[in-house]
């Protein structure tokens, strides 16, 4: 699993690269209108944040046998990446461009786009094993999904860092 | 899955442990106990065993058998075209036609054949020979093959209805895109090879952890047999590569059906980050389809020499090493692009460091047969004619990769000469070999000699006869894919030898498959060790039980079944009549990464229809985009993904906690 979570992360690697090569290689400036603000996007980025930590903490609970508590804690994960979820709806629903106007709106959109997919899919993997997990069927014990699920999400986590620094930092360096 | 082992109070490291005792298998391992593995691990009966069986030597031996088949389309392919191109001014085929088969034709050749085959190879071969009972995951394993055959069906369908890919196996952009291309043709190919990706990556990911948890006891890693250094090279390399690939397809698809800008120079987009991501992927890629074909040769050869492989240190770290470099070099496929001159020196000095690694192997090679006491058999025919094609190949390769060269040779003949030479040489006349040397392994039965010596005189005198004068072609100019030329260019009789070869060399396949089936229906009884090689998957029956090893073995050097001519009485021996039985349910050992001491019992899954169910519901998904249908796609998606909690549900057997037994 760890090598299939992996080569998801070199998807991001090529997806910056065919980012820093366009920026490279565009004649005009690359970024229209300046860096994009930072108003929905830093309390988002503070959300997914936050929501790592729940999420192990809901992971820790469970070894220590406290079932309860680490199904609050998964819950407020789920919350948490809700939010994130709906704050980049807002953040693209704002964006003056569309998918199809440059390559810079095309690149911008396919790799938020990409990276939105996964948060969706640990999304989704939070919410079955939260159903588990209230149905009994995941116990303190189980140990093995409750990982898998906390390594995917902690990943898609760690991974927006990167596209965080690369679509709102890196045109502000300039 | 996995409990924590207790480890035996008479656990001695197999290098401590004392010389083998010499007992046969049977008089050892109690007839009740082989009754209960093979209970465990059959197959159920019918056709639920049939789809569901994650057995990795069915799925190898499918694998096989599906890349032969893919071989033989492909090859039919390669024959129309040949046909067409005996003759100047030839109307065989118009145009579009000829486009779609060269293109069909090495997309099914690359990545339909070459990398496959390997896998099924690889597949059946890596718990035999490291001593384990399956793969990491063998779920995984029988859906990357599923998924294999789903998406070649979704490749080739477009093949009736006129739309296969046009573009070549390299697609490139602009001519890939949809101003130069409109219709369905290029959408296939950017879905065929994203789907395709799933299943490549899938599948490496298993081979990785395989190694890393499923050896027998004491098998360190300078131990294992060099083709597991190939395929697990191979393998990260696919898992680092594939998603760059995945991504451009994913980016042209966007481009030609919704207008994004991409590659696009029209919106600031870069037609040339095409060819970046594509030999990102594409430069690694040609060696994941020869390292572990030259992992055969560098198994297999030494069998037939009778002596250990020279420099098995050497040939393994060139192994890894060619991967490393190969990382490095892809912007060589892009000599004629007109980049920046330094960046074009500086990639053309990298690509010429890669001959070194591949000089060692070859230098191994002639090293082993000139040490050793070679027998004449078809399977060391067949290697150490990889020996010279590699050669060959290697010198064209080294030409192709100065700038001065390319530039002249560049999509001439030169180029088609050259990769023959690597693919079929490397690939192909080692794959043929492999069979000779493992088929008795696979069905307990022995292959024709004779007719062995026919399908190599065939195939080799058919294949040099085609593609030697190729090279010629190429210096005189005669372009690649192009569908016809003028007779007053004088290729004409040039081409008639190539095509005469060409069927030569096809007539050698054929007789090939033939021999085969011979050999299945009424070949002699090969008995488990006919060639008397030396490493695991030689010292269990022919064809294997379904548990493969009644006892997982104890290993303590590189050739368990030569120790008795190679190692002093006094140096420890392996012990490969005793050792971890476990025969609870269908389980077996998991050992630590390195040094490969015994670890965990490993709970193993019993067959399951979920592969294929998985693999079949990306097909409405792909179909969907490629008709551009949501709905039809986002029903794919939820079947997948109901799939997918199948797939985890939690399982009580897997989570049983289990004492391992040591068996003495
Ligand atoms: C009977 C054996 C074969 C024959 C006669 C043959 C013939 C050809 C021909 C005529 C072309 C088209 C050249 C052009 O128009 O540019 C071609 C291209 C190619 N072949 Fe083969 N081939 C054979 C086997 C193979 C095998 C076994 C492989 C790979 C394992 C392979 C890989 C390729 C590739 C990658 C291309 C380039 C396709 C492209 O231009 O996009 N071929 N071959
Ligand atoms: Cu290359």
């Amino acid at each position: 699993m760890l090598c299939l979570i992996a080569t998801e992360g070199i998807l991001f690697v090529y997806l910056i690269f065919s980012y820093g090569y366009l920026a490279s290689q565009s004649r005009g400036p690359f970024v229209p209108d300046g860096a994009p603000s930072l108003d929905i996007a830093l309390p988002a980025t503070i959300a997914l944040l936050v929501s790592s930590a729940t999420a192990e903490w809901s992971k820790r609970s469970a070894r220590s046998g406290n079932l309860a508590r680490s199904q609050l804690a998964l819950a407020c994960t789920i919350v948490l990446g809700a939010i994130f979820v709906v704050m980049s709806g807002i953040e693209w629903a704002h964006k003056p461009f569309a998918f199809t106007d440059t390559a810079y709106s095309s690149i911008y959109f396919l790799l938020t786009g990409t990276h939105l997919t996964h948060v969706l899919v640990g999304l989704l993997a939070l919410g079955v094993l939260l159903a588990l997990s209230l149905g009994g069927r995941v116990k303190a014990g189980h140990d093995q999904h409750r990982t898998l699920v906390t390594l995917y999400w902690h990943f898609v986590d760690a991974i927006w860092l990167f596209v965080f620094a690369t679509i709102y930092l890196s045109p502000r360096l300039t | 899955m996995s409990t924590t082992l207790d480890r035996p109070a008479d656990w001695k490291a197999p290098q401590d442990a004392g010389p083998v005792d010499g007992a046969p298998l049977a008089s050892v391992i109690p007839a009740e106990a082989e009754r209960r593995l093979a209970e465990a691990w059959e197959d159920s009966p019918g056709l639920r065993g049939w789809f569901g069986t994650v057995d990795h030597k069915k799925i190898g031996i499918r694998y096989i058998i599906t890349a032969f088949v893919f071989l033989t389309i492909g090859g039919v392919e390669a024959l129309v075209m040949r046909l067409q191109l005996a003759q100047p001014n030839n109307n065989l085929l118009n145009p579009e036609q000829y486009n779609q088969l060269f293109s069909m034709h090495g997309v099914t050749m690359i990545f339909l054949y070459a990398l496959p085959i390997l896998s099924g190879f690889s597949n059946y071969l890596w718990p035999l020979m490291l001593g384990s009972r399956d793969m990491a995951y063998p779920r995984l394993n029988a859906l990357s093959f599923w998924l294999y055959v789903v998406s070649g069906i979704f490749l080739y369908v477009s093949f009736p209805l006129g739309a296969a890919p046009n573009d070549g196996w390299f697609n490139y952009v602009p001519n890939g895109s949809a101003e130069y291309d409109p219709g369905p043709n290029i959408d296939v190919y950017c879905l065929g090879m994203i789907f395709l990706g799933i299943s490549t990556a899938v599948g490496s990911a298993n081979f990785v952890v395989t190694l890393l948890r499923m050896r027998a006891p004491g098998m360190s890693l300078n131990r294992v047999p060099i083709i597991i250094w190939g395929t697990l090279t191979a393998s990260a390399a696919n898992l680092l590569a594939i998603p760059a690939v995945s991504l451009a397809c994913l980016m042209l698809w966007f481009d030609r059906n919704f207008g994004t800008h991409f590659y696009d120079i029209g919106g600031g987009g870069q037609p040339l980050l095409w060819q970046h991501l594509f030999w990102m992927f594409g430069h690694p890629w040609v060696y994941a389809v020869v390292l572990p074909a030259m992992g055969m040769v560098s198994d297999g050869l030494p069998v037939h020499c009778r002596r250990p492989l020279v420099g098995y240190t050497l040939v393994a770290m060139a192994t890894v090493t060619t991967m490393v470099v190969g990382f490095g070099v892809w912007l060589h496929h892009m000599f004629a692009t007109g980049l920046p001159s330094l960046a074009l020196s500086f990639f053309s000095a990298a690509s010429f460091v890669i001959a070194i690694p591949s000089a060692i192997s070859v230098f191994a090679w002639i090293a082993t047969i000139w040490t050793g006491r070679a027998r004449l058999t078809v399977p060391f025919l067949f290697f150490t004619s990889v020996i010279l094609l590699f050669v060959i190949g290697g010198v064209s390769g080294v030409m192709t990769a100065s700038l001065a060269l390319d530039w002249q040779l560049t999509d001439t003949y030169f180029i088609v000469a050259h990769l023959h030479y690597v693919l079929i040489g490397i690939n192909l006349f080692a794959v043929v070999g492999a069979v000779y040397h493992w088929f008795p392994k696979m069905t307990g039965r022995m292959m024709n000699e004779r007719l062995g010596y026919w399908v190599f005189g065939l195939m080799f005198g058919g294949f040099n006869v085609a593609f030697l004068p190729m090279h010629l072609l190429g210096l005189e100019g005669m372009p690649r894919r192009v569908y016809t030329y003028g007779a007053d260019m004088g290729f004409g009789t040039t081409n008639l030898v190539v095509t005469v070869g060409a069927i030569t060399f096809a007539g050698g396949i054929g007789l090939f498959f033939l021999s085969i089936l011979l050999a299945r229906l009424s070949g002699r009884p090969a008995g488990p060790n006919p060639w008397d090689g030396p490493s695991l998957e030689w010292s269990i029956p022919s064809p294997p039980p379904a548990y493969n090893f009644a006892v997982i073995p104890l290993i303590a050097s590189r050739h368990p079944l030569w120790e008795d001519r190679l190692l002093a009485e006094d140096q420890p021996h392996s012990r490969l009549a005793e050792g971890y039985l476990l025969d609870e349910g269908k389980e077996t050992l998991g050992v630590t990464p390195l040094d490969a001491e015994p670890d965990v019992i490993l709970k193993m899954p019993g067959d399951s229809i979920l592969p294929v169910l998985l693999s079949v519901s990306l097909l409405p998904l792909f179909g969907g985009m490629l008709l551009l249908k949501p709905w039809f796609a986002a029903a794919g998606a939820a079947a997948a993904f109901a799939i997918l909690i199948a797939w985890f549900w939690p399982h009580p057997v897997l989570q049983r906690e289990e004492q391992a037994r040591m068996y003495v």
